[in-house]
Parts: C-alpha cells; sequence; structure tokens
C-alpha cells in the first residue's frame, strides 16, 4: 500500500452531479485558477489550510472501498485535480489495482490547465477527464478567471486524441460568455474535435461564489435552453449536447 | 360499545359528505361487522390489544375474507371462469376485460382486490399482434380502468424480472397517466433483468415514485417463484394470500420491560409474540372455520385460490424507539442508525423475533411449513411518536451508506416485506444511472426491498401507497377545508388521515380509521 500524501479539501462519497452514476468524489486543495465565479474559493489556495487534510492514499482507497458497492465510478475534483497530478495518478493505480475498486471508472473535473505531460501520464491511469471551458475568447477568459487559455484548448484537443475526452463543460455566465457570436465560434471549435465531446451546458450559480461574481446575473433555464440551442444550431451534435439545470458545479456537499 | 354508539356511529357514515356512495357501504359494512364480539382471546391478549401493544390493523371483528388474497391469474386466463361465464381470452382486448372481471370479483381486506398479478407477464402473449403504438393505447385504457374501477393505493401491480414489451409499455403508461392506482413493484434479478430495464424503472421513479423494487433472488428463495408483491409491500405466495396481519408495537412492549437490554429477547419479548400469535391464530380460526371462507368462494371452487398456499403475516413496528428506550435503561445511550452498538442491538432482537415466530405453530398456515411469516410493517397514517417497521426514525437518517448498512441486516429476516425508504437528491432526475447503482448496492447489501423517494417529487408516500401533491395542496382551500370539518365531524381526531382531508375518489381502504371498535 501507499502512504504518498494528498491535500484534500473534501470528499464526498455520493453525488449524482459529477460523471455518470453514483459516484465518489475527492476534492483536492489548490487551483491555478481564481475564477470570479467559483463556488468553492476555499479549495483556491496552493497550501494547507483550515479546512484541508493532508491524507495518505492508502486511507482514500479504504474509504472509496467502502462505498465501492454502490458506486460506478470515483471523481477527482478540486481546486483543481491536476495541481496534485502525480498523487492522483498513483491513486488510480491504487484503485485499478485493489479488487474492491477495480471495476470503478476513474475520472477527473478539471479546468484544463495543465501541461501535455500530465495528460500523457495520466491517460495511463484514468477513463477520462471532464473539462469546463469558461470561454473560448481569451479576453473573455481573462475576466472570468484571471488567467489566458491556450493551455486549456491544447489540454482539449490532447484529450480528444487521447481518447480521454469524457466531456467538456461550459458554464454559462449570461451576458459574458453566451453572446451569439461566442456560441457559435465555441461549437464551431468543439464541432471539429476529433472524436467530438459530449457537451454539457450549466448555468452560473450565485451560491457559493464570493461577492464580486454577484455582479453577474445567475443563468435561468431559459438561458441554459437558448445557448445549446445556438450551439446545436452552429454544428453540436444534438445527441451528445445536455443542459444541466438542477446541478451544482463540482461543489462539496455542505 | 352501546347501541346508541352504534347508532351515532352509523348515522356519521350515512351523512358523512366526503365519503362516496361506495366508500360508504365499505364503512356501513365495517360498522355492521363490528356489532359483532370479537373472536375470544385470553384476558392478557385482550390488555395488550386494549393498550396498542398489539393491533390488528382495524381488520373487523369477524374476519370473513382473507386480508390479502392473490389468485392464481395464469390458471384462470388458461381455463376461463365458470362462475364469470368467461372462456379463456383469445386476444389483448380479451385479455384485460377477462382480468377486470375477475378483479372486480376479488375480495380482500380494502374491499378491492389488492393484486392485479403479474400484469406483463399475463398480457405479453397478447401483444405480439399489436404494434407498440396500439399496445400503448390498449395498455393505458387498461391502466385508466384499473384506476377509476379500483381506487385503492394499496391494489397491486407487478412486473418483471424479465424484460417485455407489455414491461416497458407499462411503465410507459405509468409515467403518462400520473395515477397512483396500482401501486407497482418491479421484481429485479440480476441475471434476467436488463440493465436497460433498470433504467427504464428508474425514470419512472424519478417522475412518479413508482415502481417499488423487490429483491428476485431472495424471494424466490424464501417463497418460491410463484410469490407477488401486494398492498404496501407484502410478499405472498400466488394461488394464496395472508388470512390476517397482526403487527406488535416494539415500542410499548419495550416499555413493559424492567432491567437490562441483554434480557429484552430472552424475557419480555417471548410473552409479547406469544400474545400476538394468539390473537392471529383466533382471527385465522374465525375466518376459516366460523366464516368458512374457503368452503364457498368461486375462487377457491375454481382452483385460483387453495386454503394450502395461505400464510399469516405477523407484523412488527417501532424498532428505533425500542431500541433507544432499551439503551436508555442501560444508561449507555445510542440511536439504531447510528450508532454501532445500537444497530447491533437492533438486529439482536429482529433476530429474536424471527426465531420465535418461526418456532410458533399457526394454524392453515401450510404455505410456509405451518408458521407465519414475519413482516417490517410500514405503518398507518395515525401512528403518532412511532417509527414504521423496522426503518431508521424519519428525518434522521443518516448518510445513505450508513443508512442501507444499518437496515440490510434486517432484511433476511422479513420474506413477507420490509420497506425502508431510500431518499434520493433529486440531482439523480439528471442521472438515473446513479439510482440504478444504488438499488443494485442495496440489493447486493442483502435488501429485500428497496423503495426510493424523491426529493420534490409530484407524489407523496404516506406509509407505503401514494397521494399526490397536488391533491394535498387543496387541503389549505375552501374545499378541502369543508372536508375537513367532515371529517373532523364523523371521526376522532387521533384516527383522521392525511388524505381524509382532501377530497378524493381514491382511498386507501386496507384500514378503517373510524372510531367503534
Amino acid at each position: 500500500m501507499s502512504s504518498t500524501r494528498g491535500l484534500v479539501a473534501d470528499a464526498v462519497p455520493s453525488s449524482y452531479v459529477d460523471g455518470p452514476g453514483n459516484r465518489y468524489v475527492l476534492f483536492l486543495q489548490g487551483c491555478t485558477f481564481n475564477c470570479v465565479a467559483c463556488h468553492n474559493p476555499q479549495t483556491i489556495p496552493r497550501h494547507s489550510t483550515a479546512t484541508s487534510h493532508w491524507r495518505p492514499i492508502d486511507d482514500v482507497v479504504a474509504d472509496i472501498a467502502e462505498a465501492a458497492p454502490f458506486l460506478s465510478g470515483v471523481t477527482v475534483s478540486g481546486g483543481e485535480a491536476t495541481v496534485q497530478w502525480q498523487f492522483v495518478h498513483e491513486l488510480f493505480r491504487w484503485l485499478a489495482e485493489d479488487p474492491a475498486t477495480a471495476h470503478l471508472t476513474r475520472l477527473i473535473d478539471t479546468n484544463g490547465d495543465a501541461e501535455p505531460v500530465v495528460w500523457d501520464t495520466l491517460a495511463g491511469s484514468m477513463h477520462g477527464a471532464m473539462v469546463d471551458l469558461k470561454a473560448l475568447d481569451p479576453e473573455v477568459h481573462q475576466v472570468l478567471t484571471h488567467r489566458d487559455n491556450a493551455r486549456v484548448l491544447a489540454s482539449i484537443r490532447q484529450l480528444a486524441e487521447l481518447g480521454r475526452l469524457h466531456e467538456v463543460r461550459l458554464l454559462v455566465v449570461p451576458g459574458i460568455n453566451d453572446t451569439p457570436e461566442q456560441l457559435a465560434a465555441t461549437a464551431r471549435w468543439l464541432a471539429e474535435l476529433d472524436p467530438a465531446p459530449p457537451v454539457v451546458v450549466q448555468g452560473f450559480r450565485h451560491h457559493g461564489a464570493r461577492p464580486a461574481a454577484r455582479r453577474w446575473s445567475e443563468a435561468t433555464p431559459e438561458d441554459l435552453d437558448a445557448a445549446a440551442a445556438r450551439l446545436i444550431e452552429h454544428g453540436l451534435d444534438p445527441r451528445q449536447t445536455v443542459v444541466r439545470a438542477g446541478g451544482r458545479v463540482g461543489v462539496p456537499a455542505e | 360499545v352501546g347501541l346508541e354508539a352504534q347508532r351515532h356511529l352509523v348515522r356519521s357514515i350515512v351523512d358523512d359528505p366526503s365519503l362516496t356512495y361506495r366508500q360508504r357501504v365499505h364503512a356501513l359494512a365495517g360498522a355492521a361487522e363490528n356489532l359483532l364480539d370479537p373472536p375470544v382471546v385470553s384476558d392478557a391478549c385482550a390488555a395488550a390489544l386494549d393498550k396498542h401493544v398489539i393491533c390488528d390493523l382495524f381488520e373487523g371483528n369477524a374476519p370473513y375474507r382473507p386480508r390479502y388474497t392473490l389468485p392464481d391469474y395464469d390458471r384462470a386466463m388458461a381455463q376461463g371462469s365458470r362462475f364469470l361465464e368467461l372462456s379463456a381470452p383469445a386476444d389483448f382486448d380479451d385479455a384485460t376485460a377477462f382480468l377486470l372481471s375477475v378483479y372486480g370479483n376479488v375480495p380482500s381486506i380494502t374491499g378491492y382486490p389488492v393484486w392485479f398479478g403479474e400484469v406483463d407477464r399475463l398480457l405479453e402473449p397478447f401483444a405480439a399482434d399489436l404494434d407498440d403504438t396500439e399496445l400503448f393505447a390498449r395498455l393505458r385504457r387498461f391502466w385508466v380502468l384499473l384506476d377509476r374501477l379500483f381506487p385503492d393505493g394499496f391494489a397491486h401491480a407487478n412486473l418483471g424480472p424479465a424484460d417485455g414489451r407489455v414491461t416497458r409499455a407499462a411503465l410507459a403508461v405509468h409515467r403518462d397517466v400520473h395515477q397512483v392506482v396500482p401501486n407497482l413493484t418491479l421484481k429485479v434479478d440480476p441475471a434476467v433483468t436488463p440493465d436497460d430495464l433498470l433504467l427504464d424503472a428508474m425514470r419512472t421513479v424519478v417522475e412518479v415514485a413508482q415502481p417499488h423494487l423487490v429483491n428476485h433472488p431472495m424471494m424466490v428463495a424464501d417463497l418460491g417463484e410463484r410469490y407477488g408483491v401486494v398492498s404496501c409491500y407484502n410478499s405472498l405466495p400466488v394461488g394464496g394470500g395472508s388470512h390476517t396481519l397482526v403487527r406488535l408495537n416494539l415500542k410499548e412492549v419495550a416499555h413493559q420491560h424492567a432491567g437490562a437490554s441483554a434480557t429484552f429477547t430472552t424475557h419480555t419479548l417471548p410473552r409479547y409474540i406469544e400474545l400476538t400469535a394468539e390473537l392471529m391464530e383466533a382471527r385465522i380460526r374465525h375466518l376459516v372455520e366460523q366464516a368458512r371462507f374457503f368452503d364457498h368462494s368461486w375462487l377457491v371452487q375454481e382452483g385460483l385460490l387453495s386454503l394450502d398456499r395461505f400464510t399469516a403475516m405477523f407484523g412488527l413496528i417501532g424498532l428505533a424507539e425500542c431500541v433507544e428506550h432499551l439503551l436508555t435503561l442501560d444508561g449507555t445511550g445510542g440511536r439504531y442508525g447510528h450508532d454501532d452498538h445500537a444497530d447491533a442491538l437492533a438486529h439482536q432482537i429482529v433476530a429474536a423475533a424471527a426465531e420465535l415466530v418461526a418456532a410458533r405453530p399457526m394454524p392453515y398456515c401450510e404455505a410456509t411449513g405451518g408458521r407465519a411469516l414475519l413482516h417490517s410493517q410500514a405503518g398507518l397514517d395515525s401512528d403518532l411518536d412511532i417509527t414504521a417497521g423496522t426503518r431508521v426514525a424519519a428525518g434522521a437518517e443518516p448518510q445513505l451508506y450508513r443508512h442501507l448498512q444499518a437496515v440490510a441486516p434486517n432484511h433476511a429476516h422479513f420474506p413477507s416485506g420490509v420497506s425502508d425508504i431510500v431518499r434520493l437528491d433529486e440531482t439523480v432526475a439528471d442521472n438515473l444511472r446513479a439510482a440504478v447503482d444504488i438499488a443494485t448496492g442495496a440489493m447486493r447489501l442483502g435488501m429485500r426491498d428497496v423503495t426510493f423517494e424523491v426529493a420534490n417529487g409530484e407524489f407523496v408516500r404516506i406509509t407505503g401507497y401514494l397521494v399526490r401533491r397536488s391533491d394535498l395542496e387543496h387541503v389549505g382551500e375552501p374545499e378541502g377545508v369543508r372536508h375537513s370539518s367532515t371529517v373532523l365531524g364523523a371521526g376522532s381526531l387521533a384516527n383522521m388521515h392525511l388524505d381524509d382531508r382532501i377530497p378524493q375518489r381514491v382511498r386507501t381502504h386496507e384500514l378503517d380509521p373510524r372510531p367503534g371498535r
């Protein structure tokens, strides 16, 4: 067994909103972005905090094994899962080898801001990545995340080539990243990937976000439907484009 | 009870504007039956009944039909019926008309049938000539008739474990009509039931809070292939049923106990198990030997029911409070579902009850070796401050896996059914696979019955049956108030049901809430 430790913000033994089926979700501490709309900003600092814990892999595997009879899989989220990518890789390898957990699918929930070597490595231990694309337009991406998106776009392309792009998630912030032009460009860009990924349209919510984010309005179900319709109109496959109105967005349970 | 009180009761039923004609007839029959003295029991048994330690669930003083009957519909459809002057059905319309005719002549405690049979398997051979559109339309008409002719939330249809066109159509119809009748169970066998059918079932659960799931391999091991799920998730032999259901209130039994929890199962529990069994025996003998149901029913004469396929149900409730009280006596404290030592005590009590019931001969229960079947009873609407069956106290459920691990060990001991409510967050509507994961995980853990409840659904589960939330919302409106007051005038407040306060065509007739017993 392994005593390698990861800095964990929280763990949820049962989630219906972090990938297919009932999933165990491990939220790692630390993120490379500083999104204004972040729903769990306490997980952003890349160091130990009052709410985070160093947990050995043994301990995490044992916890997952207990829940395993009820699970489709495990999702590692954050923070940003790839900040501790070596820990994630090792955890996934242990999960794959343990008979109690080998049947579980291993996914990560990521902002896509990672080097190619990270994906090349994780491709050997994970079934797929669910990547958030905050905006295709670099300037809008700057407004939302305070970072450039070149690496995110490269990651999405690389994951598609590796056959590990489980889905791309678009978080709709009304009036900011859902203009008709942006949605059309995003749809065209995603449709050209090979293979084109499933796309999930989700809405920005105030819940959990910092006060600065409240200047933006929440996305209504109508906003999401309109965005999905626009995406489909510009080339996304309607069978692979889903609106998720009620779901949380990677928020640890309270 | 004096003659004047009886006259008052009859008058209150006759004058009750909230009852339909048929509901009135049913209530009047109950009042007439209760003019007779109940079957004779010992003073100790009568006292336990009086103090509600034992409860006969308002079955009536003079049982003249079995509580639950499960006619052999396969046989009926194969041979036709002399009594009903019907030949064996030849096509789909014949088959549904045939079944409706039989249902209309099946007695049970509710005055309606409690079992419609394995409707998908019964109708599948007749569906071959119909395309999907025709099948849906015809099955939908059948479903609407079930609800309109047998408006009782306990009337129960079974589906599965095998997949079929009628199975799928039935789920689609159920999602379409949004009825509380039929109450619905899907038999689930991991080796037979396809994953995709489970997903379809979960789609139906999310929309209309049905079907209930039953662990088919576990049922077959206990009751054989020929079993059905009726009423509030009661599993019983087909071609037979249950004479009676009497329940023991474990909370009250615990309050009769003095000393340490360790002596509860050896000292106090056996005494009350015997008193409950005594009442069951007296009621069964009345039904079989005095009212002689099995000597004159057409269902028996045509081989659709037979006495040797009958059993009786021994119900338990209030395990959560029982455990809590015993641990208070011990001075340790602890709560079932939350503390390991409390769970261990709960499992020990259930196992002891199972052993005692299995050791106590019960007349006319040949279907189950001359013994009653233990049942975790889903409660009455009128129960106050007591947890149904062997559930963890409602509103205080622990984390999902902890909850299932606490209740699962009990399931082996309840061959005639145990319903533990599994509440799912509404986000499951976008991820039906998650509900399948939890259902299959629960069964792998040894759970016999899995009842899902999805937050914010259209339907509300009262005990084991459903009412529509939209109907409940009428309670606050002038129309609802009028009915509420009439119910207050007619019955006692203590017995008032949630669903009595709403104007309704569909009622649940399993129990008669009215006073007079």
